[in-house]
């Protein structure tokens, strides 16, 4: 209150300043941030041919909306995009039941193994055996080009038991104990007390996770370049950059995307990628508002153990 | 406590067979995830020794009978990595050279960027207005690598194809002809440093901001009426109080000097940039993965590990001898 009020009675001349030269830099770099995906959006309903002439800013100059009827007559699009809603689903559901379980039995204080096995877990934040090693891994069991290799081997992650093990163990003690006094099992305490309880922290590592797993490429370039079937939404939207980068960006045949698009309206590799890049990231736009809060709340949970 | 422990006998003298029984569903829950971790955390770890054999994939035999019949080199594949005379030396050692050049800038620019972000959304006095900006400064950290690489390859390039970063700069009168970004290995490592600063410079004052939370309004008052101004209180309260975050922050990413990422060089690293845009990482995928050339790519992984081992104790032995916070 009363910083407030003597803040209040300085303003003249200096904080005038300050403030406004303050808001004119904030104000650059959120339109610095916002242009790069505006003007995509902008470009994804702008006739192709159009496009070609540049200059389009923040809004279509001749709307269409053949580059999205194009993009979503594309096959490898339509399944890569199910495909990314699928792993992204069995990799949160997986996530969640075993992080859970594991964070629970390691949050109880009379767990004696618990301590042993957490450093276990958080050793693995500061170092990792390299690539080479962990792709003759997952070939010796077999999971190159197959669905398991989007899942299991990213079944928990440290980060996120580290953060549900904090938040456990806020959960009074003499609630667990009055439960078990009533003949409650390990097992039920978790299910029905210490789950719903945790609702927060697990709606906070499922996103973590989800946008994790949307936006990942790499498994699938790696190990399942081999298998349309499982191309994901995220290693399309490369291949079709790949293919940009390597024809040049003189070039009309940017992708083979592009092409098969080609003809059928006034679509070009241009506004093509640039729907297909929103196409990829709508998902993320439709959630962000409930995202911002959780991964907020979570970093500042983690940033409080390390 | 109460019902765990019965009054007298101290946990640890009762046998564990005792302790078992009671929290056998405590083992169900974690002893399985233990296993699970061993598997794929730590077995990898014997891969290493690839890096001191010379690897032949041959059909048909296990990781292990693999690994058994391999030619022991000892040190080869290092001195070979290390070799400034042979092609591949001098392209692991530029690949090095790469990796410094672009983190380096990513570290300095990324640090006081964030630190003086971190010090201007402080000052914002309305929340509404706060919360805008943070949303907006937030967004980009959520979009996929390879979403940002598409945009940054879509800004870089030439009018015609979108590019409107060219546009922008002729249309202040900077350049008068447009400038082929990606086609000129001089202007990649800035482009590494600027997709990073682009995607997690809002995101990265997030850890800043919490910690200028926690700051006693107490010392902002007393510092006022000590005669202090604006930017005297930024100086002497909000940066001196926050100095403990920013030294750990600055430990990490010392230890991360030789990690500046993957993503954006593979993505946009094309004919003419690879000087200047191959880095460990792509390195390392370029020939162990694509050509098959594994014990060479681990080589290079573990003298990676290694030396980041060494930045980060070295850099927390500096701080704790200069009676800093330190990791650990």
């Amino acid at each position: 209150m009363k910083s407030k009020i003597i803040r209040r009675g300085k303003l003249h001349a200096e904080p005038l300043i300050f403030h406004t030269l303050n808001y004119v830099f904030l104000a650059l770099l959120c339109i610095a941030m916002l242009y790069p995906i505006v003007n995509t959006i902008a470009v994804s309903f702008n006739d192709g041919l159009d496009a070609v002439r540049g200059g389009i800013g923040l809004w279509p100059r001749a709307f269409t909306l053949d580059n999205y009827r194009t993009v979503l007559g594309m096959h490898t699009i339509l399944d890569a995009f199910w495909m990314s809603v699928y792993r992204t689903v069995v990799q949160v559901v997986t996530n969640i039941v075993v992080t859970s379980m594991l964070a629970f039995a390691l949050s109880r204080r009379e767990f004696k193994p618990g301590r042993p096995i957490a450093l276990i877990f958080v050793l693995t934040m500061y170092f990792n055996a390299g690539l080479i090693p962990n792709f003759i891994l997952i070939q010796s069991l077999g999971m190159v080009n197959s669905f398991a290799v989007y899942w299991v081997p990213t079944m928990i992650s440290a980060f996120n038991l580290i953060i549900m093990r904090t938040y456990m163990r806020t959960i009074p003690e003499a609630l667990l104990e009055s439960a078990k006094l009533d003949g409650a099992s390990d097992f039920r305490i978790y299910l029905q007390i210490v789950m719903p309880l945790s609702k927060p922290v697990l709606a906070t590592v499922a996103l973590f996770v989800a946008v994790g797993a949307w936006n990942t490429w790499f498994d699938a370039f790696i190990y399942n370049s081999g298998s349309q079937r499982l191309s994901v939404l995220q290693y399309e939207l490369q291949r079709v950059l790949a293919s940009a980068m390597m024809q040049g960006q003189q070039s009309s045949q940017s992708s083979q995307a592009a092409q098969a698009g080609m003809g059928l309206s006034m679509v070009t590799p241009q506004t093509i990628r640039a729907t297909i890049t929103v196409v990829a990231a709508v998902p993320i736009l439709i959630v962000y508002p409930f995202l911002q809060r959780y991964f907020v709340h979570g970093v500042q949970l983690g940033g409080v153990k390390e | 406590m109460g019902i765990t422990t019965s009054p007298g006998v101290s946990a640890k003298k009762r046998p564990w067979r005792v302790t078992f029984k009671k929290q056998w569903q405590l083992y169900l829950m974690s002893f399985p995830m233990l296993f699970y971790l061993l598997l794929f955390a730590y077995v990898p770890l014997l891969g290493w020794v690839m890096a001191f054999q010379e690897f032949r994939p041959r059909f048909g035999l296990s990781p292990i009978g693999q690994v058994m019949s391999n030619k022991w080199v000892g040190l080869e594949n290092f001195k070979t990595l290390l070799d400034n005379s042979t092609i591949l030396g001098q392209r692991f050692l530029q690949s090095v050279v790469n990796t410094l050049g672009q983190s380096l800038l990513i570290l300095v620019l990324g640090f006081f960027l964030t630190i003086m972000l971190s010090l201007l959304l402080n000052e914002l006095r309305q929340t509404g207005v706060k919360r805008f900006v943070q949303n907006v400064l937030y967004l980009p950290h959520f979009l996929s690598w390879v979403i940002v690489a598409m945009l940054a390859s879509t800004a870089l390039s030439l009018p015609g194809s979108g590019g409107f970063l060219n546009d922008f700069l002729m249309k202040v009168h900077i350049i008068d002809r447009p400038i082929q970004f990606l086609a000129d290995p001089g202007y990649f490592w800035g482009i590494v440093a600027g997709t990073h600063l682009w995607k997690n410079l809002g995101w990265n004052t997030i850890i800043y901001m919490a910690a200028m939370t926690s700051i006693d309004p107490n010392l902002y008052e007393a510092a006022s009426i000590d005669g202090a101004n604006r930017y005297q209180k930024m100086w002497h309260v909000t940066l001196a109080s926050i100095r403990p975050t920013i030294v750990l922050l600055l430990i990490i990413n010392i230890g991360m000097l030789l990690t500046s990422g993957f993503e954006i060089q593979w993505l946009l690293g094309q004919g003419v940039n690879i000087v200047r845009s191959e880095n460990i990482d792509v390195f390392v995928l370029r020939y162990g993965i694509k050509m098959g050339n594994f014990s060479l790519a681990t080589a290079a992984g573990i003298l990676r590990t290694v030396v980041s081992i060494i930045l980060l104790t070295g850099s927390n032995f500096v701080a704790r001898s200069l009676k800093q916070e330190t990791l650990f």
